[in-house]
């Protein structure tokens, strides 16, 4: 099977370049080994989240920082970019890479952010939260939304909250099997009358509430109940992340994808690249565990297999490596000085990665594979949890890529 | 087994990082609360029924094996494998009698092919469907597949048979019992086709089921019996140098994966060579061995569905590249998603509302997409269509074949 570019990864990364090169005439295929990483998703995406103007704060990050590597403009032009892809996809969000807003965590913590998911929780500054007080409402026996915290998160800024629980009869049948009740699973079912039932209880027991907090648990494929919940309910109504799986990711993931396929792209879900074959320092075909002895070749191969949580990068006892094609990775050598003991530490191993030329070609034993680039968070020199990069690198590389792979023609 | 001494297994439950994506993509645990769902049922499940087997949950039962919960794991867990597998192990339960007689597809369907018109007309009547789910369980809401009048073994050997010798490449078709006994047309059909672009097609000596049937109602003996002369029947093929063929994406799935992993016969020097029809036409096409030419005058709109195990393949993409080669079809593909009777389960009494259920969002589609009819490579997804959506539902291999200019793809491969 021959297609223009074959995407190793269909995760966030792997299918915004999926996209970008479908949007400019590819035929592309996406090998995805099961769901990505987007299933635990926030609701939110950082592009960096350790100043106030990400673009500006980017300048401090070390040259061999995958920002750095594309530059500031180039940067911004992409973080612009995946607007209109997002738009197209119908994945509706708003912010802006020249100032971060800010989201409020599972657990109550109030964070920088650059994209936000229009229906969640957001601030321009948490000293300027358009609140007094609040109503927390969680559904009794969904055991993955903690209004405390988010109660105690919210307190620090002098917002205060009421805390509700809201019993149904229709979550019955779900608390059947109590490991069962998740977001997901209640967002099945939040349709027709249980909506109107949820809404007459929110707008009879708001009291003083200026506004509704509710866990992410509506909208699983589209954001058509949650449009119909806001449209019952006399206060402003806002979503929080709850633990995963994510409802927004789920969601997300779901329209990507959708929309990749509409404009012709093929995604291979369920399917592992075995090996590759390399031939004069260009990455000729691929095998995978489902396909066998039919090869899927391409003139231009992403991999965009994310990092350890993917498989992307696999560590063992004595060893860090890239499954697929043994890429030139960079790590330290000893492990010990892989991670810090203490979790909160700076972790060394979450900056590890394949290293790249400067337009994101991999190499192995040095030598440059011509035609396989390298997008998102399986590379090097990124730390997204230190930094608050996870999800703008995994966009903003991705569109690098893409375009590379277009002037390359 | 020393293995439980060590407290070791072959599964792969320890790569379970918890993360709960299988959940979201299990077609039971969206309608069905008694159902644990995949994470708890499978890997969760095995740390505690490895220490004591009283962990086991009857509710198991409920899963479908669609291997959904598979293809979604980002970590590699064999999550529907060791739920079959606890199932088949710790389960206390025996099989009924219903199902016996729902998997013992060679047996039932030799002995109604020879009375195809009673049992046909019989298995219609209301009276008939209240009293097999009053005695056997058998849900009285769903529609038999009619029974043909000749198995398609007995028509191949009196009308194409000899001439399968004639054509310069040869393949072995393992037809399943759908053919066999229900619908020998699409057998017909794929003979027509391969014959047209210079391959005979040869039959087993004596096909089994493929024992999908009866391991799911717990069967094992007898599946393993009849999995054993098969792979006997597809270790000769391969020896002729023959790769083996089905058209029932179920079919090629439990010989390729089942055998090895659920009833633990090793297969692997063959696996390779069990093939499923479309992918095997496809690659003689995408390899320039063969050309197919097609009539002008088709033009059909068609939706493609995708069943669960053809999915767990991965092949989908061959059925649906060989369909958007026919210039006249429109192709609409369907959300992936299970249409909820898998196999014998969704005639079951206490399976059929749970089946209606997760096949419900499929339907609707169906009813919405203004399709002449629904394409898929799975012979009890076409049931539940045909009976549920009011759609008929073709072979991606029939549809080629109706397509199919005969004459001029003859005269492109070379065939007289």
């Amino acid at each position: 099977m021959r297609y223009d570019t074959i995407i190793i990864g269909g995760g966030l990364s792997g299918l915004c370049c999926g996209i970008s090169l479908a949007r400019q005439g590819q035929q592309v295929a996406i090998v995805s080994a099961g769901q990505s990483a987007l299933h635990f998703c926030s609701g939110s995406f950082e592009l960096y989240g350790r100043c106030e103007n990400p673009l500006e704060g980017i300048a401090s990050l070390p040259k061999e920082h995958p920002y750095r590597k594309m530059g500031i403009e180039l940067t911004a032009s992409y973080a612009e970019q995946i607007k209109d892809i997002f738009e197209a996809a119908a994945v509706k969000c708003t912010g802006e890479a020249t100032r971060n807003h800010y989201c409020l965590t599972p657990i109550g913590v109030i964070k920088p952010v650059w994209l936000t998911l229009n229906d969640y929780a957001r601030f321009e500054s948490p000293d300027r939260i358009p609140w007094r007080k609040v109503a927390l409402v969680n559904f009794e026996g969904y055991l993955d939304f903690y209004p405390q915290f988010i109660a105690s998160g919210l307190a620090k800024y002098g917002v205060k909250s009421d805390i509700h629980s809201l019993s149904l009869t229709a979550f019955d049948n779900l608390r059947e099997s109590s490991t069962e009740m998740r977001a997901t699973n209640i967002a099945r079912i939040m349709t027709g009358e249980i909506l109107e039932q949820i809404a007459a209880y929110l707008n009879s027991h708001a009291g003083d509430a200026e506004a509704l907090f509710l866990p992410a648990a509506f909208g699983l494929f589209d954001d058509t109940a949650v449009a119909e919940l806001r449209a019952m309910v006399s206060l402003p109504l806002f979503f929080i992340p709850t633990m995963p799986a994510s409802v927004p990711g789920v969601r997300t993931q779901i329209q990507l994808k959708n929309y990749f396929q509409r404009i012709g792209g093929t995604y291979l879900l369920g399917d592992n690249v075995v090996s590759g074959e390399i031939e004069n320092g260009r990455l000729k075909s691929v095998k995978t565990a489902n396909h066998g002895n039919m090869t899927l070749s391409a003139d231009n191969f992403v991999i965009a297999s994310g990092s350890f949580f993917s498989h992307g990068l696999i560590a063992s006892q004595e060893s860090i490596r890239e499954p697929i094609f043994g890429l030139d990775i960079y790590a330290d050598r000893v492990r010990e000085e892989w991670y810090d003991k203490d979790l909160y530490s700076h972790q060394a191993y979450m900056g590890y990665g394949v290293v790249t030329d400067n337009k994101f070609r991999c190499s192995i034993d040095g030598k440059c594979i011509e035609n396989l680039y390298a997008a998102g968070s399986i590379l090097a020199h990124q730390n997204a949890l230190d930094e608050g990069t996870g999800g703008g690198v995994a966009i903003t590389t991705a569109l690098f890529v893409a375009d590379e792979i277009l002037r390359s023609r | 087994m020393s293995q439980d001494k060590s407290n070791i297994t072959n599964s792969s439950f320890e790569q379970c990082i918890k993360c709960t994506i299988c959940t979201v993509y299990c077609p039971v645990t969206a309608v069905n609360a008694a159902y644990p769902g995949p994470k708890q049922a499978g890997p969760d499940g095995e740390r505690y029924r490895l220490k004591k087997p009283i962990f086991y949950d009857e509710a198991l039962k409920y899963c479908l094996n669609c291997k959904r919960c598979e293809v979604v794991c980002p970590s590699n867990v064999k999550i529907g494998d060791i739920i079959q597998l606890a199932r088949i192990k710790y389960s206390t339960s025996s099989p009924r009698l219903r199902d016996y007689i729902l998997a013992n597809t060679d047996l039932v369907g030799s002995l109604s092919t020879k009375m195809s018109k009673i049992v046909n007309s019989t298995l219609k009547h209301p009276d008939v469907k209240s009293i097999l789910e009053a005695t056997l369980a058998i849900d009285s809401h769903r529609d038999f597949p009619s029974y043909a009048d000749e198995q398609f073994t007995e028509w191949y050997r009196r009308e194409a048979q000899q001439e399968q010798e004639s054509f310069r490449h040869s393949v072995t078709y393992f037809h399943g019992c759908y053919v066999n006994y229900n619908y020998p047309q699409l057998g017909r059909d794929l003979i027509t086709l391969l014959n047209a672009v210079g391959y005979g097609v040869k039959l087993m000596e004596k096909e089994r089921c493929c024992g999908v049937a009866k391991i799911s109602n717990k069967l094992i003996k007898q599946a393993t019996r009849d999995a054993r002369r098969n792979l006997a029947e597809i270790r000769t093929a391969v020896a002729r140098g023959e790769e083996v063929i089905a058209t029932s994406s179920t079919c090629s799935f439990t010989m390729r994966d089942e055998y090895q992993h659920i009833l633990g016969l090793d297969n692997s020097d063959v696996r390779e060579k069990i093939n499923l029809a479309t992918r095997f036409i496809y690659r003689l096409i995408d390899s320039g061995e063969i050309k197919l030419a097609f009539r002008d005058d088709f033009k059909r709109r068609i939706a493609y569905h995708a069943p669960c195990h053809l999915e767990k393949l991965g092949w989908t993409i061959y059925s649906t590249s060989l369909l958007r080669m026919i210039p006249g079809l429109e192709l609409v593909m369907l959300d992936s998603q299970c249409c909820g009777i898998a196999g014998t389960y969704g005639f079951k009494r206490e399976n059929y509302r749970y089946s209606q259920a997760i096949g419900e969002p499929l339907f609707r589609q169906i009813k919405y997409s203004g399709v002449d009819a629904v394409a898929t490579d799975c012979e009890t997804c076409k049931w539940q269509i045909e009976m549920s959506a009011g759609v008929k539902v073709e072979h991606p291999i029939s549809l080629l074949a109706e397509a199919l200019d005969i004459e001029a793809t003859r005269a492109l491969n070379g065939v007289k």
